[in-house]
């Protein structure tokens, strides 16, 4: 055992991942099992107070999922995480970790659509409200915040306007008022963006996009910084004794490992959204190859963006890594490698047009998912959004002709192969 | 304050991960200065750890309690039969500075300032006792960092390695 700071594409593919006492697994094997026998009693007891570290059910915790959780946990830059059954999964059992009911929280508005409902609709229903801000400025955000607010919420790279969050700003006024800032990276990825370097207290991950890489599994996660302060008095919970636990109290027995620690044992517990093993496994795979995919993404997605912005049927490109967008100043400061390979353009014609541009594509995929090796495609206008009027669609920020592409690892000669005869047969 | 602009005694930095494991690795009995029988503290807890979880010799220390966890608990260190290679500290601040010198006249190895717990002057004396010295760590976190408990709770143990795991 030593010191060393070991990198990035090192950590993707050995955190978590010691070969096991038991059997010298090189690959990480999938426990695929429900539970895990005691030693006698004594031992389940000390397991379920918490005395013990180990593994009781897979609800809890999975050794398969552990390597997962580690590898996130290291990659971010954290002191751990917690695997969830979907991206949603995790920002529910994170913010409801965070704030209860006749709490609030703020969030910065044009978030990713399932993250709307779930925040404005069932987590409304349940007595948090949250406050989405337009005017993303250290005023704006401060402004909505109110002595019952619990967390201030954004996304690295907002889907999908693509809007780029200043993570500095946002950590700064959230600090001011002693709240953690919660950063859901699913688009940047930690080999783009580590956000917990940037004054972030917790991210949150669809891992089912770029993390897993491959379209093939659901999954989540939460990563923790160890660093806020969760007995600043405005999380009781985490430090009054807790009565499912014997009268432990977190922050008193767990230190910087409380918030994970209650995450898993109360949340995970409670809720019961946990990851399957078999998909941490599919993801663990894919975070093996990330730095090399999110590179090739990249790549990918610049030479598209700018291959658009100069197609004739395209009407305007909205990318942070072209250099004219507005967005470009915060993607060079925050996403130094590259502002992602998700973004949206107009199709001359409007929502007729996009609506034909999309059937029109013969490689590229049209579906509702990002983050594949494979180039998908989805028209808002005619699909997700298709039950609102041109007016209503403006004011939710989508326009009747945006089209999100997510750029793929394709050949970037078949990739504008493909978008070039559908947006010619596209036209009126 | 954070955590990186607390006072510390010249010369000496926060032992690192390889350091943090050569340490539990080289020694076999810890003496828990400030020991509780009561389930809510968290000495009780770490005690309950290191008694059920690993192969270390447990010395109690508590003036107030005759037994813990069904082993006997001495008044002070002083009243142990045989110096205990680490000092695990669940006491104030302000009273690790005795404690600090109690370790150094029995000879212990270790002086292990628990989880929260900071006090350079404690480390000051252990330090010119001889001891390596330890602040707001947790010996529980700790061992379990290396020996798979920490892994499969979802933390960042920073073990990279491509040996066997230790059971």
């Amino acid at each position: 055992m030593n010191d060393r700071e070991w990198g990035f594409r090192t950590r993707a593919l050995h955190a978590g991942g010691q070969p096991d006492s038991a059997t010298g697994a090189r690959a990480v094997p999938i426990y695929q099992s429900t539970s895990f026998v005691f030693d006698d009693t004594a031992d389940a007891a000390d397991l379920f107070a918490l005395q013990k570290y180990g593994t009781i059910y897979s609800r809890i915790s999975n050794p398969t999922v552990s390597a997962f959780e580690e590898r996130m946990a290291s990659l971010e830059g954290g002191i751990g995480a917690v695997a969830t059954a979907s991206g949603q999964a995790a920002e529910f059992c994170s913010l409801t970790a965070i704030a209860g009911s006749g709490h609030h929280l703020v969030a910065t508005a044009g978030l990713y659509g399932g993250t709307h409902t779930l925040l404005d609709h069932t987590m409304s229903w349940l007595g948090i409200d949250t406050t989405f801000v337009s005017e993303v400025t250290a005023d704006g955000i401060a402004a909505a915040i109110r002595p019952e607010t619990r967390a201030v919420y954004t996304e690295i790279i907002a889907n999908p306007s693509g809007a780029i969050a200043d993570l500095a700003m946002l950590s700064d006024v959230a600090h001011a008022h002693d709240l953690p800032l919660v950063v859901d990276n699913t688009f940047a990825t930690p080999w783009l963006c580590r956000p917990l370097d940037h004054g972030a207290d917790i991210v949150v991950h669809s891992a089912t996009k770029f993390l897993g890489g491959h379209g093939t599994s659901i999954g989540g996660v939460v990563v923790e910084s160890g660093r806020f302060d969760w007995g600043n008095g405005r999380f009781p919970h985490l430090t009054e004794a807790s009565p499912t636990y014997n009268g432990l109290r977190w922050v008193d027995n767990f230190g910087e490992y409380a918030f994970c620690t209650t995450l898993r044992s109360e949340q995970l517990r409670d809720v019961g959204a946990c990851l399957s093993p078999f998909n941490a496994f599919l993801l663990l795979q894919g975070i093996e190859t990330l730095p090399f995919r999110m590179d090739a993404h990249v790549a990918n997605a610049e030479a598209v963006a700018a291959w658009l912005s100069e197609h004739p049927d395209v009407g305007w490109v909205e990318y942070a890594g072209l250099p004219d967008s507005p967005h470009r100043p915060l993607a060079e400061r925050y996403l130094p490698r590259g502002a992602g390979a998700i973004f949206t353009f107009g199709v001359r014609g409007g929502r007729e047009a996009g609506a034909r541009f999309i059937e029109g594509l013969q490689l590229i995929s049209h579906l509702a998912n990002v983050g594949d090796a494979r180039t998908l495609v989805i028209h808002p206008a005619s699909t997700t959004h298709q039950q609102l009027s041109d007016e209503a669609l403006a004011a939710s920020g989508v326009g009747a002709d945006t089209v999100r592409l997510s750029i793929g690892l394709e050949d970037i000669d078949d990739l504008q192969w493909d978008l070039d005869q559908a947006l010619r047969g596209a036209r009126a | 304050m954070t955590t990186d602009d607390r006072p510390r005694p010249e010369g000496w930095t926060p032992p690192g991960v390889g350091q943090r494991y050569r340490l539990l690795e080289s020694s076999s009995s810890i003496a828990i200065v400030g020991a509780s029988s009561n389930p809510a503290r968290a000495s009780n807890f770490v005690a309950t750890y290191l008694v059920g979880s690993t192969e270390f010799e447990i010395h109690p220390v508590n003036p107030r309690e005759d037994e813990i966890l069904g082993r006997p608990a001495v008044g002070a260190l002083s009243d142990l039969a045989e110096p205990p290679d680490i000092v695990d500290v669940f006491r104030r601040p302000e009273d690790c500075p005795g404690v600090a010198e109690e370790a150094v006249a029995v000879g212990a190895k270790v002086l292990w300032l628990q989880l929260g717990i900071w006090s350079e002057d404690a480390a000051r004396i252990a330090l010119d006792g001889g001891l390596d010295v330890v602040m707001d760590r947790c010996l529980k976190i700790e061992h379990a960092r290396f020996h798979g408990g920490l892994h499969l709770a979802g933390f960042d143990t920073g073990v990279i390695s491509s040996r066997r795991a230790r059971g």
